[in-house]
């Protein structure tokens, strides 16, 4: 009798056949489901937005719209690039130099996502421990080159993907 | 269960019944027998069912005259409120509803772990209530962020973003559930949809809870197991349903009192204010009753760890008929956990302050406290009290320490026996 049951017959071969067209019958139908929910054409075709940068005195910022998003855009002074450079890197929780988060040349233009990567909420900027945005939610501080120093946030503020058009107008997206 | 079976007097009544046995179940719920020494804490089934159909009824009459569309959501809940005929009552009784339907989930959950009503054989039915607490707060969380004024976008900001902790496909996660590439139209219209279907879920798993409930019967003050029916039960019907219809009418008033002397007391000004991507609010509080697991979220500097200690603070209840070590149901008779029972009601309570607080200095350091007293309540205190305590006398039965009146009535039972 036992050795009747350990081999595989052709109903065993039938059943795991069904289950298996059935597993990914099942799961062609839920994948469009789930789908369905990720951003939309409409969505994704607010890609990229061009801005206009001309009128930004030195050591202000402007605050733009993409993806729904805030961009935080600032002209920094000398002053403001010499203290984010000269800040050793072990002392950031997030290591990354004030040099690779500006295009090179363009140091001044601070161009990032005005987002705390904590939980969402949108920094207020000249505040802080670190002469540059907290975020009143959970306390986190960033300096002057968008970088976390103290709080709950794990990274640093994200530098979208930018470029500059001309002088006076960048991309971004 | 009651155990005889029942034939309905009427002709129509039996040939239905011999079809449909829906006479013979709504027998069954009339003479259920219920231990005769439930106290008004027992009152809280009754009352929930009462919330719940309420937000349905209410949730469906504002679905009437609600736009889920970001430009048109803040204005459409301006217009119920002005606008449509006695719009202003039917949203103050559904937003006030929601905090009614917490308050009382909460003293129901903390009826339960007084008088151990959690412990086999009732592990199941605690286990369902917990899953509709959950579909509970997912249901207010979203219907929070309809009206889209400052706290709806911010607080769905924070809260999705809960999901972007998750390692490596947290980010994907975040913008599934937003449809978008930040908290926007689509997530409005997606929160729409769930917010209307998960009521209904909830009723469903009430439906299972109830029967879950009618397997064993209730538990009751003394924690004893009982002979169903016998001199220590009464029919639910009309005992209970008046009992529960007298509770009920009280917590009506006191509903009625927020609605209509202090309709906003309990929300937040800053949702009069249309939502704008731009600005988050000054100070996020989310509403009253997730406050405690806020301050959990917040008390740990470490962005994924603070999101598994609030989701755990959760998920540990599922647990607990397991934690608890102790064969003896009722705190009555644990004269070492019911002290511990109401440091533990206490440390929930400091939670849920701090958490309304901002998080800096004092406040910080006791959310901290708080919520390593929080978990070491399930996780330490439930299983080693459990074991070591020495528990009171319990009495054999019900009727006993009623009828006998004395201060020591039933010593029948000894300290360590099994119960």
């Amino acid at each position: 009798m036992s050795k009747e049951e350990k081999k595989v017959n052709r109903r065993d071969f039938l059943f795991t056949a069904s289950y298996t067209i059935g597993a990914v019958g099942v799961g062609a139908v839920i994948w469009p489901m789930i789908d369905q929910m990720n951003p939309d054409k409409a969505q994704q075709a607010l890609a990229t937005t061009e801005v206009d940068i001309s009128s930004i005195e030195p050591g202000k910022s402007i605050t733009v719209l993409w993806r729904g998003k805030p961009i935080f855009i600032k002209k920094r002074t000398s002053e403001e690039i010499a203290e984010a450079r000269a800040v050793k890197l072990d002392d950031l929780p997030d290591p990354q130099k004030d040099e690779d988060r500006v295009k090179s040349g363009k140091d001044e233009w601070l161009v990032m996502l005005g987002v705390c990567t904590h939980l969402g909420c949108v920094p207020l900027k000249d505040k802080g421990d670190f002469n540059g945005w907290f975020c009143p939610c959970h306390g986190s501080h960033y300096d002057v080159s968008g970088r976390i120093r103290k709080g709950p946030a794990p990274t640093n503020m994200e530098i979208p993907k930018f470029e500059f058009v001309d002088s006076n107008t960048i991309k971004i997206g | 269960m009651s155990d005889h079976e029942y034939v309905p007097k009427s002709k129509v009544g039996k040939w239905f019944n011999d079809r449909l046995p829906l006479l013979t179940l709504g027998a069954h719920l009339t003479d259920y027998p219920t231990p005769k020494n439930l106290n008004y804490w027992w009152t809280f089934g009754g009352i929930l069912t009462f919330c719940l159909i309420t937000q349905i009824v209410t949730g469906i009459v504002l679905a009437m005259h609600y736009v889920a569309h970001a430009d048109l959501a803040f204005a459409s809940v301006e217009h119920i409120m002005r606008d449509v005929n006695y719009g202003w009552l039917i949203r103050y009784i559904h937003s006030n509803g929601a905090s009614m339907f917490f308050l009382a989930v909460y003293i129901h959950i903390f009826r339960s772990l007084f008088y151990g009503s959690y412990k086999s054989p009732r592990e199941v039915i605690w286990i369902i209530g917990l899953m509709i607490y959950l579909l509970m707060m997912a249901a207010a969380f979203m219907g929070y962020v309809l009206p889209w004024g400052q706290m709806s976008f911010w607080g769905a900001t924070v809260i999705t973003n809960l999901f972007s902790a998750i390692p490596l496909v947290g980010d994907s996660i975040t913008t599934w559930l937003w449809g978008a590439y930040s908290v926007d139209n689509p997530t409005l219209n997606r929160f729409f949809s769930l917010h209307y279907l998960i009521p209904f879920l909830i009723l469903g798993l009430v439906v299972l809870h109830i029967w879950a409930l009618h397997v064993p019967g209730n538990n009751n003050p003394v924690g004893i197991d009982i002979k169903k029916p016998s001199k220590d039960t009464v029919p639910f019907h009309p005992y209970i349903t008046i009992k529960d219809a007298f509770a009920l009418l009280v917590f009506m008033i006191i509903f009625a009192g927020f609605v209509f002397f202090t309709p906003n007391v309990l929300g937040h000004s800053d949702n009069y204010i249309p939502a704008n991507p731009l600005v988050t609010p000054a100070h996020i509080v989310p509403e009253w009753y997730l406050l405690p697991f806020y301050a959990i979220l917040r008390s740990v500097p470490d962005k994924l760890g603070g999101v598994i200690l609030m989701f755990g603070a959760i998920f540990i209840l599922f647990v607990l008929p397991w934690l608890d070590t102790s064969k003896v149901r009722s705190a009555v008779f644990r004269p070492i956990y019911r002290q511990f029972y109401w440091i533990f009601v206490l440390d929930v309570l400091m939670l849920g302050y701090v958490g309304a607080m901002p998080a800096e200095g004092i406040y910080l350091v006791l959310a901290r406290v708080g919520t390593i007293y929080y978990f070491a309540h399930f996780i330490i205190v439930m299983p080693v009290v459990g074991l070591l305590e020495k528990t009171d006398p319990i009495p054999m039965s019900i009727s006993e320490p009623v009828l006998t009146g004395g201060a020591e009535p039933s010593l029948a039972r000894k300290v360590n026996d099994k119960v």
